[in-house]
């Protein structure tokens, strides 16, 4: 074997191998790319049913309930921007730091009912952390900037938000003074 | 006082480095030997005052000095004494500390054990780690201070984040770093060797023991790592394709690729330019690694507070370190004279392959990992990759490389043919034939099907190298062990790495099988998962040191007898008003039982539990072949080829000529 073809050789295992890389990752960027959404954004533009995502927001307080179907634990509770709710629905145990009136992220799918089914719920650090998606989203509605101190309190919030997102689903959306 | 001699020690180590990265470079370039002599000292030298400042900081942690801001904010007297001492580094700035400690001792190791280096190189080597050094020990002193005072000193520290006071992260981070920074070594050879524009076969078996050494810390890190978040998170999960897990794949995966290239170097004089691209490619990747996820760039949870100087102040040293190295490396690269070219079918070609396969993983993970950023960062738009992208991506490339890995190591140098080698392994394609049977009736996935039909195909051709070599059952018995005793240590170590793989490989394909379930329970109630009954018999509290614990009690039994007794638990930390779960495991090594405590519901007077119980089928084979892998990696360093005779360059006037 010459040295030319060698060197060809050798730079078709290279093409092959990244050109194999390659296309395995767009095609996994076709599927299986997840996007962060606010409930607002689920409420205005659903995705489609076998679509996972990540919800973010606030949990409303006092919108935890619990059954059990069989003996499976089911918690429901709601996930507000501020300007509309969303209803979870998770199988499973919330995580250790999963409070009422504090972020939340939900992985999983918007079914066509209209509630959330997660698979997955994180709340992740201390009490004071905030994911940087749900900060971002909740700056976009209006209802707190990061810049003017920490997040309003969760009571203040929660009689707004829902009160916000009846509203919401009533007709278009009022904008509050800055 | 003795936070200030710990500042101090950590100034003067700061300016030794800067001294360790412009002296010996000079004598080098000037060829004068008292220059160069000062480099092995510098080097310990700066070690010893790395080792003091250390210790100060240990000492303010374990003696409770609140007045230090960095104890006070970590720290509170009710502390356990182990974790006082791990909380050290278990923050932002006692990490980066902990790291330019062990880039002290990676200095401190070439300057004490790189005897046998011509002085030149050694020289340059111990320059460019110093020149890291001082960057980084800059950092520490400018940005991120581990001594500096908050007045007036409160009563008590704010303590420690519960999840971290764990035993295995103890030790799960200096393993970690000792890998990364180990990286530092290779790449400072690699920077050493354009700088004389010389790459050469003793240069290659200069390289592999450091690059060995390194792998195996970091092997050991990832595994340890993956272990805790399996045993402490309560997930049940092993990984979660998080950032900063993948920060520490990346340069294991070209780490891997480095080990197997520098063999090439050192027996063919080939793909030396490309080893030496692989060197600095894999410590970019480590400090990139490390220092962006703490910038808080990569949305993690591991990310330290927010702070833009420190960010702009790492951004511009990861660019300063990256960008000359691969500035120097595009100027001197074309000077370094093309290695031999060499046949597809053979060891080497092998090995080129093996480069290609793990430099392509190498990419997609990547890609997975920084395309949410940048998208955030160009278009606004928040998006994240999870596991499925890996799963989809990933194992598909894994795969050709374990069937490659599987018969690699029999081939031989120069020019092969696979049909002698494929022949030679007789037993192990039927051992795989059966072993893809008997996976193929359980595992319905094809992914974890292929996995694990190769991962045994690993497991029975190193077994087979290892039998071929030293002529078991074609000799009397007595002829092969005395072969396998004057087996080179090395051969045996690459055996058992690559059996490692296919031990982890194993694991990874039979969680795919694991089961689970999410129950609600009384006090009482049995609950059949994978053949066995789990029955709740108990809840009780129990005080801790720090903490209350809510300890529940689970029978496990199969078939009417006792299999084991779970103790899982959740504590309840006051200081922090924080939860942890402590998940209790019995394992037999061929599976694990997994019980995790839930919430508790229900009236008082009737309770209800919700508990999560785990099957999980080889979940600790994943480790253990991680464990493995290490263990291949140290056997194969202690081969006398790797310490003695071979730093001898072979034309010494070369080193003249090159110039």
């Amino acid at each position: 074997m010459t040295r030319k073809s060698r060197r060809l050789w050798l730079a078709c295992a290279c093409l092959l191998g990244l050109g194999s890389a390659t296309a395995l990752t767009l095609n996994a960027f076709s599927s299986n790319i997840v996007f962060f959404m606010a409930p607002s954004q689920i409420h205005a533009k659903p995705p489609a049913p076998d679509r996972t995502v990540r919800l973010g927001g606030m949990v409303v307080a006092g919108s935890v309930r619990r059954q059990t179907v069989g003996e499976t634990p089911v918690a429901l509770f709601d996930v507000t921007d501020g300007q509309a709710a969303v209803t979870v629905r998770y199988e499973g145990i919330l995580p250790d730091l999963f409070r009422e009136g504090q972020s939340v992220v939900a992985i999983g799918t918007a079914s066509p009912d209209g509630t959330f089914r997660a698979s997955e719920v994180l709340a992740k650090h201390d009490e004071t952390y905030m994911p940087k998606e749900v900060a971002e989203a909740l700056r976009r509605s209006g209802k707190w900037d990061p810049r003017y101190g920490k997040a309003p309190d969760a009571a203040s919030w929660d009689t707004m938000t829902v009160r916000d997102a009846r509203k919401d689903a009533a007709g278009p959306q009022q904008q509050h003074g800055s | 006082m003795s936070p200030e001699l710990g500042n101090f020690a950590l100034a003067l180590a700061c300016c030794l480095a800067g001294a360790q990265a412009v002296l010996p470079l000079i004598g080098a370039q000037r060829r004068d030997p008292r220059l160069m002599a000062m480099a092995p000292a510098l080097a310990v030298g700066q070690l010893l005052a790395l080792l003091t400042s250390f210790a100060c900081l240990v000492n303010a942690a374990i003696g409770d000095d609140f007045s230090v801001q960095n104890v006070a904010a970590n720290s509170a007297v009710a502390k356990p004494l182990l974790y006082k001492i791990t909380g050290v580094w278990g923050n932002h700035e006692g990490s980066v500390l902990l790291w330019a400690l062990i880039l002290g001792i990676c200095g401190g190791a070439v300057g004490l054990f790189g005897r046998n280096l011509p002085s030149a190189l050694r020289a340059r080597v111990i320059a460019v780690l110093g020149g890291v050094s001082a960057g980084f020990l800059l950092f520490c002193l400018t940005t991120s201070n581990p001594f500096d005072r908050v007045w007036p000193a409160p009563l008590d520290g704010q303590g420690m984040n519960p999840l971290l006071q764990d035993p295995g992260l103890a030790f799960h981070p200096p393993i970690l770093y000792t890998g990364y920074v180990g990286f530092a070594v290779p790449f400072a050879f690699a920077i050493a060797a354009l700088i004389e524009g010389r790459v050469d076969a003793a240069w290659g078996r200069w390289v592999r023991p450091w690059a060995v050494a390194a792998w195996c810390f970091l092997t050991c890190g990832i595994a340890l790592g993956s272990w805790w978040s399996y045993y402490v998170l309560g997930w049940g999960g092993y990984w979660f394709w998080d950032p900063v897990e993948n920060a520490s794949l990346i340069p294991w995966l070209t780490g891997t690729a480095l080990v197997h290239s520098a063999i090439v170097v050192e027996k063919r004089e080939a793909l030396k330019i490309w080893t030496v691209l692989l060197a600095i490619g894999t410590f970019s990747f480590s400090l990139s690694g490390t220092f962006l996820v703490r910038s808080g760039i990569l949305n993690s949870v591991h990310a330290f507070a927010n702070d833009p100087a420190r960010g702009v102040f790492i951004l511009g040293l990861l660019a300063l370190v990256i960008g000359g190295s691969l500035l120097l490396f595009a100027i001197r690269a074309p000077a370094l004279t093309a290695g031999g070219m060499f046949a597809p079918v053979s060891r080497e070609g092998l090995l080129v392959l093996n480069n290609i396969l793990l430099c392509s993983i190498c990419a997609v993970v990547l890609t997975g990992t920084m395309y949410p950023p940048f998208m955030s960062l160009l278009f606004g738009k928040t998006i994240s990759v999870g596991k499925p992208f890996f799963d989809a991506t990933a194992a598909p490339l894994a795969i050709p490389l374990l069937a490659f890995m599987g018969f690699g190591p029999m081939m031989p140098w120069k020019r092969a043919q696979f049909w002698p080698v494929l022949r030679r392994l007789w037993w192990a394609g039927i051992l795989t034939a059966a072993a893809f049977a008997l996976a193929a009736w359980r595992i319905r996935d094809i992914l974890p099907l292929l996995a694990a039909t190769f991962a045994v195909w690993v497991i029975a051709g190193s077994a087979a190298d290892i039998a071929e070599r030293i002529r078991l059952f074609r000799m009397p018995l007595g002829q092969s062990l005395h072969r396998a005793r004057l087996l080179p240590r090395a051969a045996l170590g690459a055996a058992l790495a690559h059996a490692g793989v296919g031990v982890s490989v194993l694991g990874l394909a039979a969680m795919s099988q694991a089961a689970h379930k999410i129950v609600e329970v009384r006090v009482g109630q049995t609950e059949m998962l994978a053949g066995d009954a789990w029955t709740l018999t108990d809840v009780h509290a129990a005080p801790g040191p720090n903490y209350t614990s809510l300890i529940a009690t689970i029978e496990v039994r199969h078939d009417g007898r006792l299999v084991t007794v779970l103790h899982p638990s959740k504590r309840t930390f006051a200081s922090q008003n924080q939860t942890t779960t402590e998940v209790a495991i019995h394992t037999n090594l061929l599976s694990d039982l997994y019980g995790v405590l839930g919430d508790r519901h229900g009236t008082d007077a009737d309770p209800t539990y919700v508990l999560r119980l785990h099957y999980n089928p080889l979940a600790p084979w994943m480790w253990l072949g991680g464990l493995i892998m290490a263990m291949g990696g140290v056997l194969s360093l202690s081969d006398r080829r790797m310490r003695v005779g071979a730093p001898r360059r072979a034309r010494l006037a070369g080193l003249v000529a090159a110039r």
